[in-house]
């Protein structure tokens, strides 16, 4: 083990990582990543998919084996993950939960494994509008509301720091806003957040740092605007083309001087200011048919 | 390990046994079957006296060995690879409980939904011919269901272990079904085929047997039925000269090895590999 691996994760943080290292295999998912979440901070895990965000969680939550050192509030996340995740409450990019289960009965049985009083759990549920599901199968919920309801779980207990991955990508407008105001809340009440996002906008605007993740490694960190200049600039696109024709159009974009990361069949395109509309004339000019685009509000 | 986080995650182990269509489906049909041995055991009894309560216990234990190792191997192989397949387990793995906890109120939630069907079996069974003869015999029905419950949980800890190891709940079912008719059916062949080959003495033949479990559950259930062992060749011979009175303990421990060989590799393996 590297010698810095063996320096004790600072005890002031609420989340610490030292050589942070994750192998599947022969891919190095994250490779000596060094982190630290001051407490009562929100700071944003920004990164293409792949880049290692999810895993970094999952390595905090110490519910994965890794190398290197993980610590919550100065709980070591693999030799105390028990007292460790008492302190974290997590939502996952996906929100799983047993699809013939009522709400109400998820909310129970993960208040029981926190330990928490049902009636938090109805608390909860009262909270974030979703008392009147309560018998509704979680099937049946829209992505929305499945997502509020896995924030909701991840509130059981009222652990001090959040660890929320992609919270608003299954989100209308109208859900991310709301989502966007809680956010808010729970940080002026104190709470330290780790919010991954693959996407930047409105989730930046609540960070007071970002960390930029490529490949596993970290390239940035520091306050959004810093975050912005190293990613690409402000001026940031969403294009969507043809399954399998993302590689070709991201080779296309960089070329002709944008920054461009893949993300399945979606590129993000930044530098983009005072030539927006260049991307498409380019991919058109490559004969790669752009399905869809989006213009995401700067910064 | 606490009481409390075991008996949640168990009671949703449980839960989610009830919602499981094939979990159902083997319930009612071991119920029914017993139930319909019973009536045809004893439908003979004016003729066949208590030759009709053996029967319908012989034809019982033909049903245990059958649809006993399949509930348990498939409920557990489902168990735990189909909530890591759903990403469940993570979500679960991410609360203040360790892997242990988990694994420990899975198995406990599996085999309480396997008891419960062959304790219903039973008791259906069971009721039916207390009605209709003495109870003389009870106490070798009460051990058949004993045993029934052990064969139960030797099959959800190799279910379980199947589960741990494999991706899919697909590949962990299909490895199930091929454990499955290996000690229903091609064991036996296996035994023979190699006692040819390699002239096993009948001592050697029977610690051989015994790598099958229900190998182990015939040689404890046919003396409390008071049958022969004879019916299991030279090496059921060789069990009852050797052990004697001691048969059915040794043969039960045999047993209980066999269930917690499988559940501590099984929870072994769950700790290192976590929810991915």
């Amino acid at each position: 083990m590297p010698h810095d691996a063996l320096h004790d994760c600072s005890p002031a943080a609420a989340l610490s990582a030292r050589r942070l290292t994750k192998r599947f295999g022969r891919l190095t998912a994250l490779d000596a990543v060094d982190l630290e979440v001051a407490r009562g901070e929100t700071v944003v895990l920004w990164g293409p998919n792949g880049a290692g965000k999810t895993t970094l969680l999952r390595c905090l939550l110490g519910i994965v084996p890794y190398e290197g050192q993980a610590s919550v509030l100065g709980l070591d996340a693999r030799r105390q993950g028990r007292e460790a995740r008492r302190l974290l409450g997590y939502a996952p990019q996906e929100v799983r939960f047993p699809i013939d289960e009522p709400v109400s009965e998820v909310c129970t049985f993960y208040a029981r494994l926190r330990q928490v009083e049902p009636r938090q759990a109805d608390a909860l549920l009262d909270e974030w509008g979703l008392t009147a599901l309560a018998a509704t199968p979680v099937g049946a919920l829209s992505g929305g509301m499945k997502q509020k309801l896995a924030l909701a779980v991840a509130l059981l207990g009222d652990p001090p720091i959040l660890l929320l991955d992609e919270p608003a990508s299954h989100l209308d407008v109208a859900t991310r806003h709301e989502l966007m105001g809680l956010l808010r809340r729970l940080a002026e009440r104190g709470k330290t957040l780790l919010l991954c996002s693959h996407r930047a906008g409105d989730i930046w605007r609540l960070a007071q740092r970002v960390i930029v993740l490529r490949q596993g490694r970290k390239v940035a960190d520091g306050p959004p605007e810093a975050a912005a200049a190293e990613i690409g600039g402000r001026a940031i696109l969403w294009i969507t083309v043809l399954e399998g024709r993302a590689a070709d159009a991201a080779l296309v974009l960089s070329r002709h001087g944008f920054s461009v990361h893949p993300n399945g069949a979606q590129l993000w395109v930044g530098g983009t200011i005072g030539r927006r509309a260049e991307p498409l004339a380019r991919l058109q000019e490559a004969g790669i048919p752009v399905l869809d685009l989006d213009v995401e509000s700067e910064g | 390990m606490r009481s409390r986080v075991l008996a949640t995650i168990a009671g949703k182990e449980l839960r989610d046994a009830r919602r499981n269509r094939w979990f159902v489906l083997f319930a009612a049909v071991f119920t029914l079957a017993a139930l319909g041995l019973s009536v045809l055991g004893l439908s003979g009894l004016g003729t066949f006296g208590l030759a009709g309560f053996g029967r319908t216990t012989a034809s019982l234990l033909q049903l245990v060995m059958l649809l006993v190792p399949l509930m348990g191997l498939l409920l557990g192989a489902m168990s735990i690879a189909g909530e890591r397949e759903q990403g469940t387990l993570l979500t679960v793995l991410a609360q203040p409980v360790t892997a242990v906890e988990v694994f420990a109120g899975k198995t406990l939630g599996t085999l309480a939904a396997v008891a419960g069907v062959v304790a219903v079996g039973f008791l259906v069974s069971g009721a039916f011919l207390a009605s209709a003869t003495s109870l003389d015999r009870v106490g070798g029905f009460l051990t058949l269901a004993a045993c029934t419950a052990l064969l139960g949980g030797v099959h959800v800890g190799l279910g379980l272990l199947l589960s741990v190891w494999a991706g899919r709940t697909a590949t962990a079912v299909g490895l199930a079904l091929l454990v499955w008719l290996t000690v229903v059916f091609l064991s036996d062949l296996g035994v023979i085929g190699t006692a040819m080959v390699l002239r096993l003495t009948p001592g050697q033949l029977l610690w051989v047997s015994l790598m099958n479990p229900v190998q182990a559950f015939k040689l404890v259930a046919l003396p409390a039925l008071h049958g022969t062992l004879d019916t299991l060749g030279p090496s059921g011979r060789y069990a009852a000269d050797v052990l004697g009175p001691w048969l059915r303990l040794v043969m039960a421990s045999v047993l209980a090895a066999w269930m917690a060989a499988a559940l501590g590799l099984a929870a072994w393996t769950f700790r290192r590999r976590g929810a991915l």
